[in-house]
C-alpha cells in the first residue's frame, strides 16, 4: 500500500497516544493465582511528531519512561496501546518479521558503548553485520568496501589498524564511534541515540556530539536523542520534549523551552543546572522529594506532589497528607512524633484513594482535627492545603474532601505545549501565574 | 576414528579469514596460564596425550591383536605371569595384558570422542535455542533435563546401553550413545543458563536492533559468549566417560568383547584371580583407567582455572624501575633548604 503524503507537515514518525505499561511480578502467590499484580506504566499517553530531519530531545528524569519511548519507537518494545506511524506502518503492530526490514531505516545507538557491541565479534565484522543481514552488499569485497567507508565516515582511522580489533582493545569513545557506524551503515533515516554520551569522558563527549551532527547533515539523519542532561540537549536539539513519569509534560522549540520555562517541572530541571559561579548563590525552586513510583502514579497531574505551585485540580490525595505528615514527624521532637502519632488508629488509611477520605482516630477525633489546622497553620503556603476543599469530624473520624482532580493534556502556547493546569483559563482562575522564572 | 584433542579449539562456526585468529584469541588465556594452573594443564595434557598416542598408533605399539591367543602356532600361557614374551603377563583367556590394555586405550578414547561429539552437538544448540526463546519450549526441554539429570547416570546408560543392544549390538557406538545420554543434560544446562543471562546484554539488543533473525542471535552473537565454559565441562565430563565405560563393561553392558578391548571389562574377568594371588590381570587395566581419568581431570580442572574468568588470577609483574641518575634522587625532608 503506497504511503499517503501527509499534508500537514513532513513527519517521519508519528507516536499517538503511546502506553507501554510493564507487568509487575508481583509475589509468588500472587502469580501462582494469576492475581493482577499491577503495572508500572513506563510511557503512559504521549504523542509527538518527529520532523525529517530535526533533532528531538527526550529530556528526563532516570525513571521518566524516555529510553522505553526510545525503545518502543524502534519496534524493540511492544507498546500497550497506541500507534507509531513510519511511513503509513504502524511499528507497534507490526509483524517481527517486517519490523526486521524496517530495522534499515531505524537505527539505535545505545547508552553503553562497552555493552553495544559482541565481544567476541572483531570490528570489521560487527559493523558489516547489518549489510549482511539485510544483504545490502553483493559481494564480500563491496562489503569490505563500506565498513571501510563507514569507519572513516566516523573517523576511526587508520581504518586497517581497527578493521581486525576486537571491542575489548578499543576505548570508550572509539567503541561508541563504532557503534555509530555500525548504526549508520545500513543507510537509516532515523537514528534513536539513547544518552549516547552520558558514559564517555567529559573530553570525548563533545566529539561524538559533533559527529553525530556532522553526520545528520551529510547524511540527512533524523535524531531523537534522549538524555537527562540539558546542557547537552540545549546544544543539540532542535525541539526538547521534556518527560516526566511516562508523560511529555512541556515540548517545543529548544530555544523557547530554555528562555521561557512554563511547567514547574521544566523551571525546576534549568534551576538544578549547577551555577558555574559559587559565589552567585541563586534561590533555587527545587522540587522536593524523589519521582513517585510509577506503579502507583499520583492522581491528576503525576508532578503535583513535588510541584511549588500546585493547587486545587492538580489530583490531591491521601497519600499527599501522610507524606506531609511524615516530612512533619522528620523535624518535630520524638515525643511529640509519638503523641501525634497516636492519634491515628491506622496511618495506612492514609493510601485509600479516593476524593473523600474518612480517618479514623484512635481516642478522639477533635485532637486529629486540632493536628490537621495546626499543620495548616503553621504552613499556610504548602500547596495541599490548596487542594482540601473541607474537613469535618463525623463521629470518630475526620472526613476531608479534596477538589476534584483533572488529568492534564498538552495546551497549545506559540510553538510550545505545555501540560500543565496553571495555563489553563477554565481551571486556574489566576491564569496568570506568578513568574518566578530566574 | 581415533584422532582427537580435549583442548578447547572451539568456533568451528566463526569466519575463515579471522578463523585462525579467532582460535588464538580463545587459546591465550591457556598461553598464558600461570602457577598451579599451569601445572595442571600441562600434566593433565601430558597424561592425556600418552593415552592418545597409545590409542592412534596401537597396532603397532601393542605386540599383539587384542583377540590374540598364540603367535606362530603356540598358545600363550593361560594367567602366565609377566616375563620376557608376554611384558604384563596373560589372561585366564590366554590374552596378552599389554596388548589389551593398549587397544583399551583406543576403545576408551572413541567412546569419550564420540559421546563428547554427539552431546555437544545436542545440548549446546538445544541449550542455547532454549534459553534464547524461552517460553512453553524452554519449560518442557527443562523438566526433561532435569528428569534426566534427577536418573542416577550409571542406571540410565544401564538402561539405554539395554535399548541399544537390541537395535545395534554392543558396538562402541552403542556405547558411546548410552553415555551420551548421561551428559547433554550438562551441556544443556550451562547453556542453557548462560544464555539466559547473556541474551539480556546490550550487545543482544543491539543484534535485534539492526534487524538480525533469532538463528543469527543465536549463531553469531550468544554462541561464541556461551561456549566459554563448554571446553571445561566437556574435559571434565570425558573423565567421568572412561568411569561409565568402565562400569558398563564391568557389569557386562558395554562394548562386546569380540568388538574390542575394553578395561572394566578385563577388570571383571581378573576378580576371580585376585583372590589367587594373580595380580597382573586386575592391576594394569586398572591403573590405565586411574592414569587416564586423573590426566583428564587435571586437564579439565586446569582448562577451568584458566579458562573460568571468576578462578583465573592475572599474574602481576613486578616493574623494576633503573636507578635514578643521582641528580633527580628524591630528596628528604632534611635535605631541603
Amino acid at each position: 500500500m503506497p504511503t499517503k503524503p501527509d499534508p500537514t507537515d513532513d513527519a517521519l514518525i508519528e507516536v499517538r497516544d503511546l502506553s507501554v505499561h510493564y507487568r509487575l511480578g508481583g509475589s509468588a502467590a500472587a502469580r501462582l493465582l494469576g492475581r493482577d499484580t499491577g503495572a508500572v506504566r513506563a510511557v503512559d499517553g504521549v504523542s509527538f511528531v518527529l520532523r525529517r530531519g530535526e533533532v528531538l530531545g527526550l529530556v528526563g528524569e532516570s525513571g521518566s519512561g524516555k529510553t522505553t519511548l526510545g525503545r518502543a519507537m524502534l519496534g524493540l518494545v511492544r507498546p500497550t496501546s497506541g500507534r507509531i506511524l513510519y511511513r503509513g506502518r504502524d511499528i507497534g503492530a507490526a509483524r517481527e518479521r517486517d519490523l526486521r526490514r524496517l530495522r534499515r531505516d531505524l537505527q539505535m545507538i545505545f547508552q553503553d558503548p562497552h555493552a553495544a557491541l559482541n565481544p567476541a565479534m572483531d570490528l570489521g565484522t560487527a559493523i558489516g553485520h547489518p549489510l549482511r543481514i539485510h544483504r545490502l552488499a553483493a559481494t564480500p569485497a563491496a562489503r569490505h568496501r563500506r565498513v571501510v567507508e563507514a569507519l572513516e565516515r566516523v573517523g576511526l582511522v587508520p581504518v586497517e589498524q581497527f578493521l581486525g580489533k576486537y571491542p575489548a582493545d578499543l576505548s570508550g569513545g572509539q567503541k561508541q564511534r563504532a557503534v555509530i557506524a555500525r548504526a549508520i551503515i545500513s543507510g537509516p533515516s532515523l537514528l534513536v541515540a539513547d544518552e549516547p554520551v552520558s558514559m564517555l569522558d567529559m573530553s570525548v563527549r563533545a566529539k561524538i556530539l559533533d559527529l553525530m551532527l556532522e553526520l545528520r547533515r551529510d547524511l540527512g539523519l533524523t535524531y531523537l536523542y534522549i538524555t537527562h542532561d540539558l546542557a547537552t540537549a540545549k546544544f543539540f536539539c532542535d525541539r526538547v520534549a521534556i518527560c516526566y513519569l511516562g508523560k511529555i509534560v512541556e515540548i517545543g522549540p529548544t530555544t523557547q523551552i530554555f528562555a521561557e520555562p512554563r511547567h514547574p517541572y521544566t523551571r525546576a530541571l534549568l534551576a538544578a543546572i549547577p551555577e558555574p559561579d559559587p559565589s552567585r548563590t541563586v534561590m533555587r525552586d527545587l522540587p522536593r522529594g524523589e519521582i513517585p513510583d510509577a506503579a502507583r502514579p499520583p492522581t491528576g497531574c503525576a508532578f503535583h506532589p513535588r510541584c511549588p505551585h500546585a493547587f486545587g485540580p492538580c489530583g490531591w490525595e491521601a497519600r499527599d497528607l501522610r507524606a506531609l505528615l511524615e516530612s512533619r514527624w522528620t523535624r518535630i521532637g520524638d515525643d511529640r512524633y509519638r503523641a501525634e502519632q497516636s492519634l491515628f488508629a491506622d496511618l495506612a488509611e492514609l493510601d485509600t484513594p479516593g476524593r473523600r477520605i474518612q480517618i479514623r482516630a484512635a481516642a478522639n477525633a477533635q485532637g486529629l482535627l486540632d493536628l490537621l489546622t495546626e499543620m495548616r497553620a503553621v504552613d499556610p503556603a504548602e500547596p495541599f492545603w490548596r487542594g482540601v476543599t473541607d474537613i469535618q469530624i463525623d463521629g470518630d473520624r475526620v472526613v476531608i474532601e479534596f477538589a476534584p482532580p483533572v488529568e492534564p493534556h498538552l495546551l497549545p502556547m506559540d510553538e510550545v505545549a505545555v501540560s500543565c493546569h496553571l495555563y489553563d483559563a477554565n481551571l486556574s482562575p489566576d491564569a496568570q501565574v506568578s513568574d518566578r522564572t530566574p | 576414528m581415533s584422532q582427537l584433542s580435549v583442548e578447547p579449539v572451539e568456533e568451528p562456526r566463526e569466519p575463515a579469514p579471522q578463523g585462525g585468529r579467532g582460535i588464538r584469541r580463545v587459546l591465550s588465556p591457556v598461553r598464558s596460564a600461570r602457577g598451579i594452573a599451569r601445572i595442571l594443564l600441562w600434566a593433565g595434557a601430558a597424561i592425556s596425550v600418552l593415552f592418545v598416542v597409545l590409542a592412534v598408533f596401537a597396532p603397532w605399539i601393542a605386540p599383539y591383536r587384542f583377540d590374540q591367543y598364540s603367535a606362530g602356532g603356540h598358545p600363550f600361557p593361560k594367567q602366565g605371569a609377566p616375563d620376557a614374551t608376554h611384558l604384563f603377563g596373560t589372561t585366564v583367556q590366554s590374552l596378552d595384558v599389554a596388548s589389551r590394555v593398549v587397544f583399551g586405550a583406543r576403545t576408551a578414547l572413541e567412546v569419550v570422542v564420540q559421546s563428547v561429539v554427539i552431546s555437544l552437538l545436542v545440548g549446546v544448540p538445544l541449550g542455547l535455542v532454549s534459553g534464547y526463546l524461552g517460553g512453553w519450549l524452554d519449560r518442557s526441554l527443562v523438566l526433561v533435563m532435569d528428569a534426566l539429570f534427577a536418573f542416577p547416570s550409571l542406571l540410565l546408560a544401564i538402561v539405554l546401553s539395554f535399548l541399544l543392544s537390541g537395535l545395534i549390538g554392543g558396538t562402541v557406538t552403542a556405547a558411546a550413545l548410552s553415555i551420551t545420554v548421561v551428559y547433554i543434560p550438562q551441556y544443556f544446562r550451562v547453556v542453557r543458563n548462560t544464555t539466559v543471562s547473556a541474551k539480556e546484554a546490550t550487545y543482544v539488543e543491539a543484534a535485534r536492533a539492526i534487524g538480525a533473525r533469532p538463528i543469527t542471535v543465536m549463531r553469531r552473537y550468544l554462541f561464541t559468549n556461551v561456549v566459554q565454559s563448554v571446553p571445561v565441562i566437556g574435559t571434565l565430563n570425558a573423565a567421568d566417560a572412561i568411569l561409565t565405560l568402565a562400569a558398563l563393561g564391568f557389569l557386562g553392558y558395554g562394548v562386546q568383547p569380540t568388538q574390542a578391548a575394553e578395561w572394566g571389562y578385563d577388570l571383571q574377568r581378573a576378580v576371580a584371580d585376585a583372590g589367587a594371588g594373580i595380580w597382573w590381570t586386575g592391576l594394569y587395566p586398572g591403573l590405565a583407567i586411574v592414569l587416564l581419568v586423573t590426566g583428564l581431570t587435571l586437564a579439565g580442572e586446569g582448562l577451568n582455572e584458566t579458562l573460568n574468568p571468576t578462578l583465573r588470577t592475572r599474574p602481576l609483574r613486578r616493574v623494576l624501575l633503573p636507578p635514578l641518575p643521582a641528580t633527580l634522587a628524591p630528596r628528604t625532608h632534611r635535605d631541603r633548604p
